[in-house]
This record gives C-alpha cells, structure tokens and sequence, in this order.
C-alpha cells in the first residue's frame, strides 16, 4: 500500500498528465498553436494598419467620416467579441455571406483591434503640440509629409506601450474561436477531452497558452518599462 | 434590404425573444457585481503583497500574475468548470466563472494598482511615516487613495473589459445575456436575438466607453 501522499500525486499525474494521452495529442495541440499562431499574426498586422488608416482619415477632420469612425469604435469597444463572432457567423450566411469560421474570427478580431488601436494613435497624434505641426507646415512641407516624417513618430512612441497590450489581450481572444469551430489550441483541447473522458488534453492546450503567451506578456512588460514617461 | 431587416432586425422576433433576454441582462448584472468587486479586491490584495521588499516574493507575484495574464479567460474557465471534475473539484457553472474570473481579473486588476502605487512619490510615504502613521495606516490611507485616482481610467477601461468577458460564460451554459440571446437564436433560426442582446451591450456599456474616450483625451491632452 502507497503512502496517502504518493496516491494523491499518482492520482494528479494520473488526471492531468496521462502520459499515453500526452503522445497520442501532442500533434493535434501543435497544430491547434500553428492555427493560433496564424489567426493571431493576421490580426495584429491587419488591425493595426487599419487603425492607423482610421486614425489618418480623422486626422483629415470631415465631419461625417469622423462621426462614423467614433461610432465605429465606440461599438467595437463596447461589444464583447463573443457576441460579434456569433452574429457573424449566425447571420450572415442568411443574407449570402457565407464565411468560413476561420475567416469570421479573423475579420471580428481584426475589427476589434483596429477600434483600439485607432482611438490609442489618435491620442498619440493629439498629444504631440500643434506647434509641431504649425512648424512643419511652414517649412513647406505637405499634410501627408507632416504626417507621416513629424507627428507619427513622435506619435508613435507613445502608443507603443498601450498598443501591445491591447494587442496581447485581442490576440487572446483567438480561444473565443472554439465556439465557431475554428481549430486552434482550445478547440484542440476540448475535441481531445471529449473523445478521451479526461482532463489531460485540456492541461496540455492550457500548457500550450502558456508556452505562446507568457513570453509575450513578458515582453508587454519590457516594452511598458522600456518607452514609460517618455512622452514627446 | 428585407432580407437584411428580416435577418437582423427581425421585431416580432425581437419581441419574443425579449423576455428570456431581460432574464440574460439581470444574470449578467448578477454576474458583474459578483465578479468586479472579487477581481478588484484580489488585485488589491496582490499589488499590496507586490510592495514587499523580498525580491524573491516581488518575483513569484509577477509569475502568478504573469500566468494568469498570459492564460485566455475562456481557456481558464473551461479548465475550471470541466477539467477541475476530473480532480474531485465540482463547482457549479456560476462558481466556476467566479473562480475563473477572480484568477483572471485579479491579475489585471493588480498591475494596473501596481502602477498607481508607483506613481505616488516616496515622499509621501516618508511624510506620512513621520507623522506617526503605521506602515499599514499609510498605505490605507495616503498611498492606496491616491494610487487608485491616478490610474482612474486604466480601472475603468479594464472593468469595462470584465463586464464584456461576462459574456463568455455562456460557454459553460450560464443563462447571461448572450447565452439567452444565442438560445433563442437556435430556436428561431434568426440572428435578431443576438442583434438585441449587441443593443442591451451597448445601452450598458456606451455611457462608460464615452465617459472613458473623454477622461482618456483630458489626460493625453
């Protein structure tokens, strides 16, 4: 007879860490990472440049295209992604949009994303001194010139520190993809857990999180030291 | 257009579905006044603990707030409500998103306290300490009120970020507003229940993403 302790360690390792279990899905999770890896690359490059193409048009000041872009992001930092995924995949196909999962987790995030990060360079490009941009101008230099060589890398320093993590948080949110189907680690980890009647794929998928992720949490943290109280 | 109102906007269909979905709203109301107030008082609670002088203490708080940072809430709810069973630990699903959410928000809640108490200068400990206050007197009453009016807008934005993860816990079938919402969606083949249960999201949430949008530009600008 083991000790009580032993047992209850076996019966850990026996819950969480089967080892057959851990051979037999390794390669489900790892392909489960590759898809979170893509969904998540595809956001971050697609909804930043569409923040800061959002952030470009406000900075042109017409009246109508900035109501539509605050209301734009108000909605999108309003609603749980949860709820435009849903909507997204539920109704569209209704009206002969058909999208497949991957794409409609894709799309919402990369919407999400570009809310936020459009109202961070905007509060970039407001903080740095109109003198700035009465400077530039008066050099010769075009709205766009201005724009792009003065304010934005003023502007841009910034936002780095809020910008990242914002984007680690939405890039997170590709687990909320399970509910449609797109497989990624979760999805991995509950199919697994489901034909298997145990608790060990759903360690491993879990595991997986935090190999991907606490490197990058890490990282936010870097860059939070790194650029903090340094404003133009 | 009629198939975009139909599919969408469908009024007989929201007028059905709006009971069950006013029970969703005060579920997620439930939820809310549970889950802000543990997340807020865990997070307190570790940047407290984070103000210790042993590093290696300081170090193991930031891998536990690391961790439970880097963990996707659904991934930490999911584990909770069907991987703890598995341990001997059944929790119902409203427990289980408290635990998860505490877990979760807590760590968030922490680094942006966190920042607040660094952002009062030594002085002000010193000068409170030279008074007579206790250690503990100073940070209750010097250190944590004006760490917490500092950091106003990142607590705000981050509550608002917690009112929104609610709506995850219709994973684990509790009856919130989306679980209701998406219910009545599968019953009636019609996405108008979801549109409803987007217009209650943000009829709760616009008032604070503009009151957050102005504190935001004040500060910045």
């Amino acid at each position: 007879m083991a000790t009580p302790e032993l047992s209850a360690w076996q019966r850990f390792v026996e819950t969480f860490f089967r080892p057959d279990l851990l051979a037999e899905y390794s390669d489900d999770i790892a392909l489960g990472m590759v898809v979170t890896c893509e969904v998540a690359v595809l956001v971050l490059v697609c909804g930043t440049a569409l923040g800061l193409l959002l952030a470009y048009l406000r900075a042109l000041r017409f009246r109508a295209l900035n109501f539509l872009i605050v209301v734009f992001v108000d909605v999108m930092r309003a609603l749980p992604p949860l709820v435009l995924i849903l909507l997204f995949y539920f109704g569209l196909p209704s009206v002969g949009i058909s999208l497949s999962s991957f794409v409609v987790l894709w799309l919402v995030l990369t919407l999400v994303l570009a809310a936020f990060a459009e109202e961070i360079f905007w509060a970039g490009m407001l903080s740095v001194r109109d003198g700035q941009w009465q400077a530039a101008r008066s050099t010769g230099l075009g709205f766009n010139q201005t724009l792009v060589w003065v304010i934005l890398p003023q502007a841009v320093r910034m936002t780095v520190p809020p910008l990242t993590n914002r984007a680690i948080a939405i890039t997170k949110n590709t687990a909320l993809g399970t509910v449609i189907g797109v497989g990624e680690i979760l999805n991995q980890a509950t199919t697994a857990q489901s034909f298997t009647g145990s608790a060990t794929p759903l360690m491993m998928g879990a595991i997986a999180y935090v190999v991907l992720f606490v490197p990058v949490v890490m990282l936010g943290r870097w860059v939070e030291t790194r650029f903090a109280w340094k404003r133009a | 257009m009629d198939l975009l109102v139909e599919t969408f906007f469908n009024l007989a269909i929201m007028r059905e579905a709006l009971p069950l979905l006013l029970r969703g709203v005060l579920t997620t109301l439930a939820l809310c006044a549970v889950v802000i107030p543990l997340g807020f008082a865990g997070g307190l609670v570790l940047a407290v603990l984070g103000t210790t002088r042993s590093r290696w203490k300081r170090f193991l708080l930031a891998c536990w707030i690391d961790f439970f940072r880097a963990v996707p809430p659904l991934v930490l709810l999911i584990f909770v409500h069907s991987g703890l069973p598995f341990a001997g630990i059944e929790l119902t699903a409203f427990a289980a998103v408290a635990v998860a959410f505490l877990l979760n928000n807590s760590a968030y809640y922490a680094e942006i306290v966190r920042a607040g108490i660094e952002s009062i200068g030594r002085g002000q400990r010193e000068a409170a300490r030279s008074t007579g206050l206790t250690a503990t007197q100073t940070l209750t009453w010097v250190v944590l009120p004006q760490a917490v009016r500092n950091v106003l807008p990142d607590l705000l934005s981050n509550t608002i970020e917690v009112v929104k993860l609610t709506s995850i816990a219709s994973v684990v079938a509790l009856p919130e507003l989306l679980y209701a919402a998406d219910m009545a969606r599968s019953v009636t083949y019609n996405a108008s229940p979801i549109v409803l249960a987007a217009g209650f999201y943000l009829l709760l949430l616009w008032p604070v993403v503009r009151l957050l949008s102005r504190l935001e530009h004040r500060i910045a600008g």
